[in-house]
């Protein structure tokens, strides 16, 4: 009996002990709630594309800092609250409805691939919150999965693939053979480099589609040989890049086709090393060697080597610092957290956050900007960050988008 | 198909060959463990892991492929050892579930420590000098590594068979898998040939590891996919059959690479389908014998 009594105190002393140690935290999540701009961050943090991912979250975070240094809005401070989807579309899904129902977030930026995209879209469009996706898609800006609230601060396929074609197939010729990751975005990819290549007279020999994952392609390389085609595309990414060239490289395809590929990520070709890569060529959304010439490249660079121990940002990190920053700029405009009044402000900004100008067009609010052509060395490299040529970049322009009515919206 | 030739059938099936290969190795080192200790090893793909990193740093940090070589094995053939006496030692004699969790979770472990070693981009791997652009092999260019793969998958496998079918140990081993009381009873101290035997597949799935690293990315979930396959691999030859391992691994190999030919998105499907024929057909596997999952 004496124990139970002694239980019984200890019990109601830990109880009271919890709340009083807890008191000050329930109020500042009550303040917190109030008080800061929320945005969702859902990202694939495990996976084969996590390395792109942390890159996004360290740059969203610099745009965080920079909006709450300039004061926030209104002294309102702004948040991000990063959630792992694990590529994987239910699990994207899943953490989209609970930072918009249990954490009440404002918006939602961010992502890492078409699929998971299009579900965190559907989500967003469903509970009417402003989405900015980081990650490429074609599918997103087309009207059955557009709505209102998406918004598209990423390159998409059509402008990447495009843009690689228009560069390549006029200078290493018209025979093509595509080497395709089997799911929605390698498809996209290979469809935007015909469409463009069309036009030039391009006709493919073959598209060999691979599984989403593979990382052994050699199995693939002698028909490719045997073909002897112009040019090989490689329409996959991340660590099917990084093992597809390498094994390209392997079996002595470039001596007798350029290898390209719509999306040469600065990140894979860390990993894949300057051999592997040697001579490919690709489209970017962004390079820090940008900031030779565009000085906003220089001063996001210099932003990041600061908060980031003199490391460069990666493209697709750019997009997780510029898809943060274009919806708390619409907030600042639209002065106001109402996602109608930040969509409407977002819709009629003109920006320029690390790449040159840009604005999002009206119908699909696809972000209209520049795609820059890169080429990988492996000689004469500074340091470590020093991987890319940039050969050209492509101006920006609508022309080079598929029109809004071909996207299904009414003009 | 059109252009379909002599010769890109037989650079298929070379093809075919050098990836077969480290299935073989692969599956050589889980069926070892397998038939000996009836541990079915989930770590084992982490151990190939750690074996393709440890190579490219230390071939990085040393400059000599051969040195990191003879090296890489030994550490992860140490971490193997380890493993046998302080974590699956404890669980014999409760049936196959429990170290199957426990190396499953080791994998884990493993995985995390790379991640934060090495972080999670991986390391660009490196061909080793002299190895490296392609060869005339009469039929056309294939790369010199591969074939180099090839030929040192095949030493490394006749060396494990002479160990096992020419040397006292090797006798011990065999006589312990096909009756572990009567070698008990010899007096032979059994969990000593249980430690070398974890020991070795553990080397073996490092050395694995080191020759393939030149042909792929080295990154923390690169063990992963290749476990799988390997369990295929293993399936097919038969559970515990060191011979239906290495045929079946080859096997294995040139199916997938025959498939890419002609139907490439199906060329993962195909080892599966190839599995679930072989079991309608041979339960046991191709080299198995019946019951051997006890």
């Amino acid at each position: 009996m004496k124990q139970k009594v002694t239980n019984q105190t200890r019990r109601q002393m830990l109880i009271g002990g919890a709340a009083a140690a807890s008191a000050p935290l329930w109020l500042n999540v009550a303040n917190a709630q109030a008080d800061t701009i929320k945005i969702g961050f859902p990202t694939p943090l495990t996976g084969p594309f996590s390395a792109e991912a942390q890159d996004q979250v360290k740059a969203a975070e610099l745009a965080i800092k920079e909006f709450n240094d300039a004061g926030g809005f209104n002294g309102r401070k702004a948040e991000l609250l990063v959630r792992d989807d694990k590529l994987n579309p239910g699990e994207a899904a899943t953490r989209t409805l609970e930072l918009i129902e249990k954490d009440k977030v404002n918006f939602v930026v961010g992502s890492l691939s078409a699929a998971t995209q299009l579900s965190i879209n559907a989500v967003c469009k469903e509970r009417k919150v402003l989405f900015n996706s980081i990650s490429q898609s074609d599918a997103i800006n087309e009207a059955k999965d557009w709505s209102v609230y998406t918004f598209h601060e990423a390159l998409n396929p059509t402008m990447t693939a495009g843009a690689v074609a228009r560069y390549s197939i006029p200078r290493f010729g018209k025979k093509i053979v595509f080497l395709t990751a089997d799911y929605a975005y390698g498809h996209e990819m290979v469809r935007a480099f015909e469409r463009a290549g069309k036009e030039m007279g391009a006709t493919t020999l073959a598209d060999i589609r691979h599984p989403l994952g593979a990382s052994d392609y050699s199995a693939f390389l002698p028909r490719i040989k045997a073909l002897n085609p112009d040019i090989l595309v490689l329409c996959n990414f991340g660590r099917d890049l990084v093992n597809a060239a390498k094994q390209c490289t392997d079996f002595g395809l470039k001596s007798s086709m350029k290898i390209v590929t719509p999306v040469l990520l600065y990140t894979s070709r860390l990993a894949g090393g300057p051999e592997a890569f040697e001579g490919i060529i690709g489209g970017t959304s962004y390079y820090w060697g940008l900031e030779d010439r565009i000085p906003t490249a220089k001063a996001f660079n210099d932003a990041f080597r600061k908060m980031y121990n003199g490391s460069v940002p990666s493209d697709y990190g750019a997009l997780g610092y510029a898809g943060v920053k274009s919806v708390l700029a619409g907030v600042k405009i639209a002065k106001s957290t109402d996602t109608l009044k930040v969509v409407t402000a977002m819709e009629n900004m003109k920006y320029d956050w690390y790449k040159g100008p840009e604005y999002y067009r009206k119908c699909d609010h696809q972000a209209v900007q520049t795609v820059i052509i890169v080429e990988s060395k492996s000689k004469n490299m500074k340091d470590k960050y020093d991987v890319f040529n940039i050969l050209t970049i492509e101006p920006t322009t609508e022309k080079n988008m598929r029109s809004c009515a071909e996207l299904g919206h009414k003009a | 198909m059109t252009g379909l030739t002599f010769e890109l059938l037989c650079m298929q099936l070379l093809t075919g060959i050098a990836l077969g290969s480290i299935y073989a190795l692969l599956a050589l080192g889980l069926c070892l463990i397998f038939g000996m200790l009836n541990v079915v090893n989930f770590a084992h793909g982490a151990f190939f892991m750690v074996g393709a990193f440890l190579g490219v740093y230390f071939l990085g940090v040393t400059g000599s492929f051969w040195f990191s070589l003879v090296l890489t094995p030994l550490i992860t053939g140490g971490i193997g050892l380890l493993t046998e006496r302080f974590l699956v030692r404890p669980l014999y004699g409760r049936g196959l579930d429990y170290p199957l969790l426990l190396t499953f979770g080791l994998s884990y472990v493993l995985i995390e420590v790379m991640r934060v070693t090495f972080g999670i981009e991986g390391l660009p791997s490196i061909t080793p000098e002299g190895l490296g652009g392609t060869l005339n092999v009469g039929i056309g260019f294939f790369p010199k590594y591969r074939l180099f793969l090839i030929v040192a998958t095949a030493i490394i496998i006749l060396g494990v068979w002479f160990f096992i079918q020419k040397t006292r140990y090797g006798l011990i081993i065999k006589a312990g898998a096909a009756d572990q009381e009567i070698v008990k009873v010899l007096g032979v101290d059994i969990a000593k040939v249980w430690l070398l035997v974890f020991g070795l597949g553990c080397a073996i799935a490092g050395l694995s590891g080191i020759l393939a690293s030149p042909t792929r990315s080295v990154n923390p979930e690169m063990g992963i996919p290749i476990l799988a396959e390997s369990f295929v691999v293993t399936v097919v030859g038969g559970m515990g059959s060191p011979v239906g391992a290495v045929v079946a691994g080859l096997f294995v190999g040139i199916v997938y690479s025959m498939t890419s030919l002609f139907f490439p998105d199906l060329a993962e499907l195909s080892i599966f389908v190839l599995m679930a024929v072989v079991l309608l057909i041979r339960p046991q596997g191709l080299f198995g014998k019946a019951g051997a999952m006890g």
